[in-house]
């Protein structure tokens, strides 16, 4: 599904990103960890087009999307949550969600229908299937930080994308949160055939649901497979528990 | 959401407008139709700031070639104002279109820098081009429209030449809101709000933000020159300092003291606007003083604008009925 | 050909013209680059200086060294000014939207236009050169005026005496810092609303002694205001907001291309200094030494 080849980026001189591969089947769930500066959130920029790699390449579905703004990727059929939360804060939890259904569903330029009503009924069912129904028309700006979390999953999934990139989704989350956000993901992942790649600081989350993980630490890819293997890696246990062989 | 929201506040005013020239005075009407093309003008900005999110600071460029356009054809050109008019729109739409497809490739200060600076540039042209657009002097008497055909209507037939562009004017004006409101209220109004609140999450649901922002910014300028087009009309001639900065600066007040956040805001600030400069340039030469102050007071007292504050101060009514 | 003493003139008279709008370009660049607000205002201090500069040689009289505190004190004067419009009115707009900080500045800008007019009238008014440097000499065919040489020797000197502040004091070292993030400044504990007054009421000392040490060479009259923060701003563009060495180099380039434009096109300054500024914003927005901006 997704492919990066030996990505690179820098920032004046500091190398983020270091010659970074991997690969993601279709239907998997995979996770990239690794200690805060790693280069998770660039990686991420780099594959989604918010950055152009330095050099390198990212192939979705076996076409090559490197460069390509952020727009067109998302219009190939990659979704996106944000470590920010990234909704619409003036606008209403149904608002949020329609707008993604009104862009992928390409009457962005209709300029004379009304909008109130449009796609009701699929932005509605969506809300259901989050447990946001009940919010649709409270302005998102007021939701709890969980519940915006969910909201820009939703927004996320409008878009109907067939790989799904979701920056640390349990961020700031408390236990039953967090608990609550995981089930939900899984729950979805499975409904819609989702690819799903996803970074998280949360080791249990991880753990809990990636098939796959791969390891960052300093730009470099430092492990990578599934969670006993990774778990029991000695780069793996030195770089996040200082442990010395 | 309290009846009073829910009143057809537009036709009402649109009504209240027609009825304007009945009573009689040459001076009420004359400020009528002031306050009927700056809220058109007022209301295409909108689109662009309360919409979309983009601070222009040289809103009057359009406005200024709708004036130049429809004059020139009226005047030099002896052009029906049926055909006049729309070219006024298309004119400043196609400026819009140039000058903003290198404005949006800019955020914030510098996007609001160069709409200023391609405004003082339209307006320098207009300031020095003197053999087309008459220079400093610019272009003293615009013919009305052929209005011979209202005298044959009942009630307003025997009304002056004036009072039958006014009626005209609310005519169009009101279609132009017409359309301005179907626009706003349709899926592509929907995008430009998401673009305003989060242009980056705006990407990531696949919109092409530069591209859809650049479409508000040519509807923007359009309906701009169309408020042009008939200002220079009412005003009976065009002159360069329709596209000075400082009419850029008052369009922008005039938006924000109505409130940038309800579709009707920015006309209740030119009304307020016009009104409150007839009422204390006859008191004082100290506008600019007033202005400021009010200003001020905007800012800090009420973000929402006119609309603003009345929009909260029902609610907060609302609420204690209901406790 | 041209006389090479005529270029020389002209070259001259760019370099002080180059000054003066340094001196207010810098406190312009300085306000955005920390407190990311693009001070409407800022020629209203400028314009302010000058009045307070001509009020206080009025007061002073005929001394000899009344130029030089009417100067001082009307640079104060701005400064105090604009430290009371930061603590009592702009701080409460900084988690508003810019547009709002950019609008109050405009308001100022109506504000202190009209309250000069009341203080001062409408009419022209001037300041006579101080008697130190009354005189003018003779070089390589040109008469320069010793004030002029005077202000030449200044701005560089301010320019070195800023950046020497900027780079080795450690309150210019949290101002670089703000200017690049101001919300790690705070996590790490430095008072950051102090250091926005102070960066504010530095930018206003800037602009009020630009606008007193104009007056024995430009005439004090209403619209000084907005003349000078045109070009102010096109300063800034030129060489990069938030840029010091940038607005320095900017207002060098900027006063050649006043000096010898007029000259090339006779109808230079209204059309091509806009023209210029589109330019510079079409091509390369964030100047010549400014930091690229995220796409």
């Amino acid at each position: 599904m997704l492919e990066v080849r030996g990505v690179q980026k820098a920032f004046d001189g500091f190398q983020a990103v270091a010659g970074v591969s991997l690969a993601v089947a279709r239907g998997e769930i995979a996770a990239i960890i690794g200690p805060n500066g790693a280069g998770k959130t660039t990686l991420f920029n780099l594959v989604t087009g918010h950055l152009r790699p330095d050099a390198g390449a990212v192939l979705l579905e076996g076409r090559d999307i490197t460069g390509l703004p952020p727009h067109q990727v998302c219009r190939l059929g990659m979704g996106r949550s944000f470590q920010r939360t990234n909704i619409f804060p003036r606008l209403s939890v149904f608002q949020n969600v329609q707008a993604a259904f009104i862009s992928h569903r390409g009457r962005g330029l209709d300029l004379l229908s009304r909008v109130d009503r449009l796609y009701r009924d699929e932005a509605e069912a969506l809300l259901a299937s989050l447990g946001l129904l009940e919010r649709a028309g409270e302005m998102s700006g007021f939701l709890s930080h969980g519940a915006q979390k969910q909201l820009e999953l939703g927004i996320a999934l409008a878009s109907e994308p067939k790989l799904l990139l979701l920056d640390e989704p349990t961020a700031g989350m408390s236990a039953t949160e967090t608990h609550e956000t995981i089930r939900l993901i899984s729950r979805i992942a499975r409904e819609r055939d989702l690819t799903l790649l996803f970074t998280e600081h949360d080791m249990d989350v991880v753990f809990s649901i990636a098939q796959r993980i791969t390891v960052l630490h300093q730009g470099h890819v430092i492990a990578e497979g599934a969670p006993a293997e990774v778990r029991s890696d000695p780069e793996v246990r030195r770089v996040y528990l200082g442990e010395r062989r | 959401m309290s009846a009073l929201r829910r009143a057809p506040w537009g036709l009402l005013a649109a009504v209240a407008a027609l009825a304007v020239p009945l009573v009689g005075s040459r001076f009420y009407t004359f400020v009528a139709t002031d306050v009927a093309i700056m809220a058109l003008f007022a209301v295409s900005l909108n689109l662009l700031l309360g919409y979309t999110g983009l601070v222009s600071f040289g809103h009057a460029a359009y406005f200024g070639v709708g004036a130049y356009t429809t004059g020139l054809l009226m005047k030099k050109a002896g052009v029906a104002f049926l055909l006049a008019f729309p070219a006024a729109g298309v004119l400043a739409g196609l400026c819009a279109l140039v000058f903003g497809f290198f404005c949006v490739r800019l955020t914030k200060i510098y996007f609001a820098m160069l709409t200023l600076a391609f405004a003082q540039i339209v307006w320098a042209i207009c300031f020095k081009w003197n053999d087309v657009t008459g220079g400093e002097q610019g272009m003293p008497e615009i013919p009305y429209p052929d209005l011979a055909w209202m005298e044959r209507l009942p009630v307003v037939g025997d009304l002056r030449t004036s009072d039958h562009f006014h009626l005209l004017t609310v005519v169009v004006v009101a279609l132009c809101f017409w359309l301005l409101r179907r626009i706003v209220g349709s899926p592509f109004g929907r995008i430009l709000t998401t673009i305003r609140e989060n242009p980056e999450r705006a990407e990531f649901i696949g919109v092409h933000v530069r591209r859809w922002e650049l479409l508000a910014f040519v509807l923007s300028g359009a309906f701009a020159g169309l408020a042009g087009a008939l200002f220079g009309i009412f005003n009976r001639g065009v002159f360069p300092d329709f596209v000075y900065w400082t009419k850029s600066s008052e369009v922008l007040i005039m938006t924000i003291l109505g409130g940038m956040g309800y579709f009707y805001g920015p006309a209740v600030g030119a009304l307020v606007l016009l009104v409150l400069n007839q009422q204390i340039t006859s008191y004082t030469e100290y506008w600019p003083f007033v202005l400021g102050t009010i200003l001020i007071v905007l800012l800090f007292a009420f973000p929402g604008g006119i609309v603003g504050a009345l929009d909260a101060g029902c609610r907060r009514l609302a609420g204690l009925r209901r406790a | 050909m041209p006389d090479p003493s005529f270029l020389f003139a002209q070259a001259l008279s760019g370099l002080t013209a180059a000054m003066f709008l340094f001196l207010i370009a810098s406190g312009l660049t300085l306000i955005f680059g920390v407190l990311r607000v693009l001070n409407f205002a800022h020629g209203s201090f400028y314009m302010l200086g000058a009045y307070m500069a001509f009020q206080v040689v009025r007061w002073l009289g005929r001394e000899p060294s009344s130029f030089w505190w009417a100067a001082l004190g009307a640079a104060v004067g701005v400064a105090v000014l604009g430290g009371v419009v930061e603590r009592l009115l702009l701080r409460h707009l900084y988690d508003k939207e810019e547009l709002y900080q950019l609008l109050f500045t405009y308001a100022l800008v109506l504000i202190l236009s009209d309250a000069a007019k009341v203080l001062w009238g409408t009419g022209q008014l001037s300041v006579s050169r101080p008697p130190g440097l009354a005189g003018a000499f003779r070089f390589f065919g040109t008469t320069i005026p010793y004030y002029n040489l005077f202000i030449l020797l200044l701005g560089p000197a301010i320019a070195l005496l800023f950046w020497l502040a900027l780079t080795r004091t450690r309150r210019g070292r949290f101002i670089r810092a703000a200017a690049l993030d101001r919300e790690m400044l705070g996590a790490l504990g430095v008072n950051v609303s102090g250091l926005y007054t102070g960066v504010f009421v530095l930018g206003s000392f800037l602009a009020g002694l630009g606008g007193a040490l104009v007056t024995p060479v430009k005439a004090i009259v209403p619209g000084m205001d907005v003349e000078i923060i045109v070009e102010a701003f096109i300063v800034v563009v030129i060489g990069g907001l938030g840029s010091f060495w940038g607005t320095f180099l900017g207002a060098l380039i900027y006063g050649q291309v006043l000096s010898f434009g007029i000259l090339i096109f006779p109808r230079f300054s209204i059309f091509s200094v806009f023209a210029l500024m589109a330019v510079v914003l079409i091509l390369r927005p964030w100047g010549l030494l400014g930091r690229p901006l995220k796409t």
